[in-house]
């Protein structure tokens, strides 16, 4: 199944896009796939939150057909 | 009322939207651009967000707020895009019939903003190349990275 994941800010940079549509195996998680797109030798990420269809979930959140995802780096409103 | 916008920000017009007879109290809060961070000169600031969501996130703080505070009325704009010194970077307008439940609104809505709404800052410097900058009080991952 496919889902969009959307990149904002140093994501974004570091992806060097905007947006993509990613190919997931059933019952992947959203920290799953953020270990999977972001893949480091050291272990080292950027600390993230996740949003599935503009709402925050748990990391361990299985993703379904056609949810729009994304890793929510350290925010800076205000 | 909540809105993301690219133009810049009248905190009086603001207010105007949370404005009635009945309150006896207006406190509008604007979140400035300033000139540094920590020891570094500071030329500007960039806003991005994720629009959708952030607005969604911007309308369940209102909703927590008028929830825990009846008679309270709060708009929240936020500005994006790039920023020079002095610009208003946010403007939170809260009226209540009396000062005391006002000043408390006002602070949760900043506060909650700072740690949840999806928007990002980065900072222009004058002697170095731009970061991103997170705020002390971002939300930080309950989990192992």
């Amino acid at each position: 199944m496919r889902v969009e994941v959307r990149y904002f800010a140093t994501l974004r940079e570091q992806r060097g896009r905007d947006t993509e549509q990613v190919e997931v195996h059933e019952g992947c998680t959203a920290r799953a796939l953020y270990h999977r797109l972001f893949p480091t030798i050291d272990g080292q990420r950027v600390p993230v939150l996740y949003a599935v269809n503009q709402e925050y979930v748990q990391a361990e959140h299985a993703l379904t057909e056609g949810d729009e995802v994304v890793f929510v780096p350290p925010l800076g409103g205000g | 009322m909540v809105q993301m916008t690219t133009a810049r920000l009248d905190p009086q017009q603001i207010e105007a939207a949370v404005a009635h007879t009945g309150a006896g109290a207006i406190l509008t809060f604007s979140g400035v651009v300033r000139d540094n961070f920590g020891d570094r000169p500071v030329t500007g600031l960039t806003y991005e967000a994720y629009g959708g969501m952030a607005e969604a996130e911007m309308e369940r703080i209102c909703a927590e707020i008028t929830a825990r505070w009846r008679d309270v009325r709060v708009a929240i704009v936020h500005r994006i895009g790039h920023l020079v010194l002095g610009e208003i970077s946010v403007v939170i307008a809260v009226s209540s019939p009396h000062r005391d439940a006002a000043y408390q609104a006002s602070r949760v809505a900043i506060d909650q903003l700072k740690a949840r709404v999806p928007i990002w800052k980065k900072e222009h410097y004058a002697d170095t190349d731009a970061q991103w900058k997170a705020n002390a009080d971002s939300c930080e991952p309950a989990e192992p990275r």
